[in-house]
């Protein structure tokens, strides 16, 4: 437990330690809320849809944790290479605490960066549905910051060098982020676009956001949670199953 | 009783190699070495680079799986038992291991965490060897603006930590002035004379191995060429110093070592922070 703990004081502390990081990684999902908040609400309000702002403030509040969370992850790369790592990998201790260590602290992480977003969009004007639906929001929060931080921690383990890094970014996280209707609702979309908003785990958490910020659901609630529940799972257990595999 | 009678299990072997060998792909690093290291020996790896000296210290420290033969660390496998094996070195890299976003005390702290130090006894260790090797006064800043040499002094304070009876030193004294490099070696014999601890070090400094290994092993592409006391293998070759013996083994050519993806990356780090 002191080996879990020890691992995600260091996350933390390293986080509160580079504020550069920390107001940069709310520049670009606040550049997507005041841009497409503001450029494309009139005409989905012309649409009868409402307030698009109000709308993709949950998808902004996951894009923060996704890419909050996937980042602290893949810094396992950046400690292979510059050396942190072997420490721990010498260490006689269980690599599943702290690889679990890690991945909790990249979540904390995710998780005040999601709450430091959703303090920017009230002060923007975002009103939420109902204040009693507030815990419900901070679940699916840490549940996706849990998900993408395995995520990221499975791919810096499986990878030795940052060399594939643009590719994760390219191929990986942009779309885990722009099929997740984190942008636009899930309803009546082609078929093909439909079938992969349902392959991805970040639309079951903008769902659940969605459902306790704005008051609306496409999946269900029960169906959000078990889905991403079952992901983090099947995550945290492939990327426990990497980092104990890791020879350097 | 006898006077050496102090008993077998006091001079038992702490590391023994067998027909040990590691391939990367179709290059064979380490070729079929065999090996033995009784407690309170310390012994010197001496190569030219790419030689495989790294190669089997990260074997021995479970860092790496051996392409095949067998490995015993006081007796165990590192294989199936890693962790029993991990608790029993310590160990500094060739190369940077320290966090650098934290103090040279939270990396203390830290290592005394995963090496479950008792909390009692923990920061009067860190203290100790903080003081031992000049960083108590700059415990509090951050690793990144600490010079070379004592990024060096704070890895090996901290492989201390935990009070291994096996420390392993790979090219400990890189970079390092002088001074810190005698107070290093000073310490390595102190602690080798006063607590019986087998030390395994590689280095290309072979005044340093003549000054305090007990054995010089010299190893070269992947083998071991020759092995025996300093004395022994300057006699074997007719030398005069250590370095002219390992020339006669070793040879005169210069070798090439590639660089690896994250050496490349580490050049580039350093260039970044000028």
């Amino acid at each position: 437990m002191n080996v879990i703990y020890i691992m995600w004081l260091r996350q933390l502390k390293r986080y509160v330690r580079s504020r550069a990081r920390v107001v940069g990684s709310l520049a670009q999902p606040l550049l997507y809320l005041l841009a497409m908040g503001y450029g494309l609400g009139p005409i989905f309000q012309r649409a009868g849809m409402g307030s698009y702002r109000d709308f993709i403030t949950p998808g902004l509040i996951a894009m923060t944790l996704l890419f909050t969370s996937v980042f602290s992850g893949i810094e396992l790369i950046m400690d292979r290479q510059f050396g942190f790592l072997k420490e721990t990998l010498v260490a006689p201790v269980p690599r599943l605490w702290i690889i679990l260590g890690r991945i909790l602290g990249g979540a904390t992480i995710a998780f005040i960066q999601g709450l430091i977003f959703l303090c920017v969009c009230l002060a923007a004007g975002f009103r939420w549905d109902s204040l009693g639906a507030l815990p419900v929001a901070f679940l699916f929060m840490a549940l996706i910051g849990i998900v993408f931080s395995a995520l990221g921690s499975a791919i810096g383990s499986a990878l030795s060098d940052a060399q594939g890094f643009q590719f994760i970014i390219g191929f990986l996280i942009m779309p885990l982020f722009f099929l997740s209707g984190a942008m636009y609702p899930l309803d009546n979309l082609p078929k093909a676009l439909a079938l992969f908003t349902r392959l991805d785990p970040l639309s079951y958490g903008v769902d659940g956001l969605r459902y306790s910020l704005n008051g609306v659901v496409h999946f269900g609630l029960a169906t959000d949670f078990i889905v991403l529940a079952a992901v983090a799972a099947l995550l945290l257990a492939l990327s426990s199953y990497l980092f104990s595999r890791i020879q350097v | 009783m006898l006077p050496n009678d102090d008993g077998s299990a006091d001079n038992r072997r702490m590391i023994r190699a067998r027909n040990l060998t590691r391939n990367f792909g179709a290059v064979a690093a380490v070729r079929d070495i065999s090996f033995e290291i009784k407690r309170g020996e310390i012994v010197a790896f001496l190569g030219p680079n790419g030689a495989g000296k790294t190669t089997t210290i990260k074997m021995l420290t479970t860092l790496l799986k051996p392409t095949s033969g067998q490995i015993e660390v006081d007796g165990l496998d590192p294989a199936s038992q890693p962790n029993e094996v991990r608790k029993r070195f310590g160990i500094v890299f060739q190369d940077p291991s320290l966090d650098e976003e934290l103090t040279a005390q939270e990396n203390m702290e830290m290592h005394g965490a995963l090496y479950q130090v008792p909390r009692q006894v923990r920061a009067g260790r860190v203290e100790k060897l903080l003081r031992l090797f000049e960083l108590w006064e700059r415990r509090r800043e951050p690793v990144k603006r600490f010079s070379g040499g004592m990024r060096r002094r704070l890895e090996i304070a901290r492989s201390l930590l935990h009070t291994p009876p096996i420390l392993f030193l790979d090219e400990p004294t890189l970079g390092l002035d002088p001074q810190t490099r005698n107070q290093l070696w000073l310490q390595v014999k102190k602690l080798n004379e006063e607590e019986r601890v087998t030390v395994f070090l590689t280095t290309h400094n072979m005044e340093e191995a003549e000054r305090v290994a007990h054995r010089v092993v010299i190893i070269d592409a992947g083998r071991i060429i020759a092995q025996g006391s300093p004395r022994e293998l300057k006699a074997q070759t007719g030398s005069a110093t250590l370095e002219q013996a390992f020339l006669a083994l070793t040879g005169t050519t210069i070798r090439e070592e590639e660089a690896s993806a994250a050496d490349q990356l580490r050049r580039m780090a350093k260039a970044w922070r000028r």
